[in-house]
């Protein structure tokens, strides 16, 4: 279990002082694959950095199952990490590379001999066991780096954007491979990216990281589907932002009325909003052109994109505002819509949550 | 047509004027190496091949004298100098810019930019005063004062080795338990070889070829091959000094084609 807590660092160079992370506190649970996730420059990589021992934090302290780490040196740490660029070791061979951390640790030479097998074996990496790092490819130098740091069977992984090299079919491959490591060595993987979609597929929760500070915390569902706020409803797929009146709230549970006049039940922050003008966040698979129940929006078709398993279509509402709705593609079915048409959007029921801005 | 902008190449006499420049830099040693075969005792007029100026090179008592002064100056010259340009690499690149950093660059490179001679002078007299004070006159004033004037030709190549060398390896060692000096030992150094052993051989060039500032350092008997050459120039002139020129001609080359060798990346 690594705890977090208050985490603040701030970068003082030339130039005016840069807070990379803002009073950061989060507790990360043994053997999760936990991921931050947030844009370029959201401090996700300062902080990965902080526990691995390369950045000192200005204030705060990060603790590994009650253990002090920001004391420790960062060879001290039971913490390995994969970098980025892999970072192998240029004049040394693939099975020399995923020994070394055990050979820093003067384990006995069998005991490594048999772990770099153990380790290969592991990332399907056998047969290169005695190439130099430069003569793998792109994919498997990935999977020694890998190796590399899961062979000292550290307490914690930390892997900063270790697939973003990679061209995207290897990248799926290696995402179903990261995981299939993690539940085989039950290590606790801390995993930074910012593309979003690697982050729903793969972690058991994840921190949006904006401005050096965690906006939410949460399983892949709860943070696509009940976003906290507007960054993260924007940052987390696509998402309609729709000015509506807040009537009341009870519970996690808000009574609002829309544009067009109409009513509806949606979802609330759990700690209440006072009532008023409010932004509400709807994802555009949540609505539909067929009608039914539900709140209504009328307006008019002003665009239809295609996309293969699914279509978009662009819906001026009246009143203004731009509402895009994605609807999945039924084979032998062709939809009857064209540009132009008076449609209405139809919200499904008890979707949709109210923002704090 | 014109894909690029200014192309030099294409210029009225461009192709005159380097060949022009060629010419005086390589013609001059060119002849150099042809007199130093002549048979005769002009440098000047040739009479036909011979080995005889190599033979009574390799046999002249001075010449060997100062021959081995010279190895074993550029020697240890190399080492001191190419020991303190790593230290120095390492503490100009690997924490990143720091206050004073130009300052201390400067002063590195100081014996580039300081003229040789004033160098030299100042060697001289100061030299002086530790020989009146301590009565020592032996080699340690060459070498101390070779290796002084090598340290920014080993550094050079060195600390660019250094700021191409990816500073995540050495995390990715400590990260995996390596102590700094581990580290250095495992990672830092076996990266760094081909960079100190260019700076060694540039260092050891340069070390075998000075004569301003020896000239001035040296006590009596203590010439080294090129200031061996330059008095020798004052009374007869034979191919001797052609021959021996020639020889470390060959070995310069030998040692700048190493250089360029290793400083080559393998990227």
């Amino acid at each position: 279990m690594i705890e977090i807590a208050n985490v603040t660092k701030t970068f003082t160079g030339r130039g005016a002082p840069f807070t990379a992370l803002d009073d950061v506190s989060v507790t990360i649970r043994e053997n999760e694959f936990f991921t931050l996730l947030g844009p370029s420059g959201c401090g996700k990589t300062t902080l990965l950095r902080v526990i691995a021992g390369f950045i000192d934090p200005t204030r705060g302290t990060v603790k590994l199952d009650g253990q002090d780490l920001v004391s420790l040196p960062p060879y001290k740490r039971p913490v390995n990490t994969v970098f980025q660029s892999y970072a192998l070791f240029p004049h040394m061979t693939v099975a020399q590379n995923i020994g070394f951390g055990l050979e820093m640790q003067d384990k006995p030479s069998d005991e490594v001999k048999h772990t770099v097998d153990e380790m290969l074996a592991l990332v399907r990496m056998t047969e290169m066991a005695d190439r130099k790092t430069s003569e793998i490819s792109g994919g498997q130098q990935q999977r020694v780096a890998l190796a590399r740091a899961l062979a000292p069977r550290p307490k914690v992984l930390l892997l900063d954007e270790p697939l973003s090299a990679l061209d995207f079919k290897l990248r799926k491959d290696m995402q179903l491979e990261l995981k299939r490591l993690q539940s085989e060595t039950g290590i606790t993987f801390v995993f930074v990216t910012h593309d979003q979609e690697e982050a729903l597929t793969m972690s058991d929760r994840i921190a949006v990281m904006n401005a050096g500070m965690i906006r939410q915390i949460g399983g892949p569902r709860d943070i696509y589907d009940h976003p906290a706020e507007r960054f993260v409803a924007d940052f987390i797929g696509d998402t309609n932002f729709l000015q509506v009146e807040l009537l009341q709230t009870e519970g996690d549970s808000a009574h609002i009325r829309l544009p067009s006049g109409a009513e509806a039940q949606v979802r609330a922050p759990h700690d209440g909003m006072a009532p008023g003008p409010v932004t509400l966040a709807i994802r555009p698979e949540h609505a539909s052109l067929a009608g039914g129940d539900g709140a209504a929006l009328p307006g008019t078709l002003a665009n239809i994109v295609y996309f293969g398993t699914d279509t978009h279509f662009h819906v001026d509402l009246d009143g203004g505002a731009r509402f895009v709705l994605r609807q999945q593609n039924q084979p032998g079915q062709r939809q009857g819509w064209s540009v132009g048409d008076a449609v209405t959007v139809t919200l499904a029921p008890g979707v949709g949550q109210v923002l704090r801005d | 047509m014109a894909k690029q902008g200014f192309d030099i190449r294409r210029q009225p006499g461009f192709a005159t004027i380097a060949m022009a420049c060629f010419v005086v830099l390589y013609l001059p040693i060119i002849l150099l190496v042809v007199y130093s075969f002549n048979a005769g005792t002009s440098i000047a007029i040739w009479e036909g091949f011979s080995w005889r100026w190599y033979v009574s090179a390799w046999q002249n008592e001075q010449v060997q004298a100062a021959t081995i002064r010279s190895l074993v100056i550029a020697f240890w010259a190399t080492l001191i100098a190419t020991s303190c340009a790593v230290l120095a690499a390492l503490a100009t690149t690997r924490q990143g810019r720091f206050r004073g950093y130009t300052l201390v660059f400067a002063m590195i490179n100081q014996p580039l930019m300081v003229p040789e001679i004033v160098t030299a002078v100042a060697l001289l007299i100061f030299f002086a005063m530790i020989k009146v004070a301590t009565g020592y006159t032996g080699l340690f004033y060459l070498i101390i004062a070779h290796a002084a004037f090598c340290i920014p030709f080993a550094y050079m190549p060195i600390r660019a080795r250094l700021q191409g060398m990816d500073l995540s390896l050495e995390q990715a060692a400590m990260d995996l338990y390596g102590t700094p000096w581990r580290v250095f030992r495992r990672i830092t150094l076996p990266q760094l070889w081909p960079g100190i052993l260019a700076g060694a051989m540039l260092a050891f060039v340069i070390s075998l070829d000075d004569v301003v500032i020896t000239e001035f350092v040296k006590s009596a008997g203590q010439d080294t091959l090129p200031t061996y050459m330059l008095g020798q120039l004052r009374r007869v002139v034979t191919p001797e000094v052609n021959a021996i020129s020639t020889a470390l001609l060959a070995i310069s080359v030998v040692m700048v084609m190493g250089f360029f060798f290793l400083s080559r990346n393998k990227k």
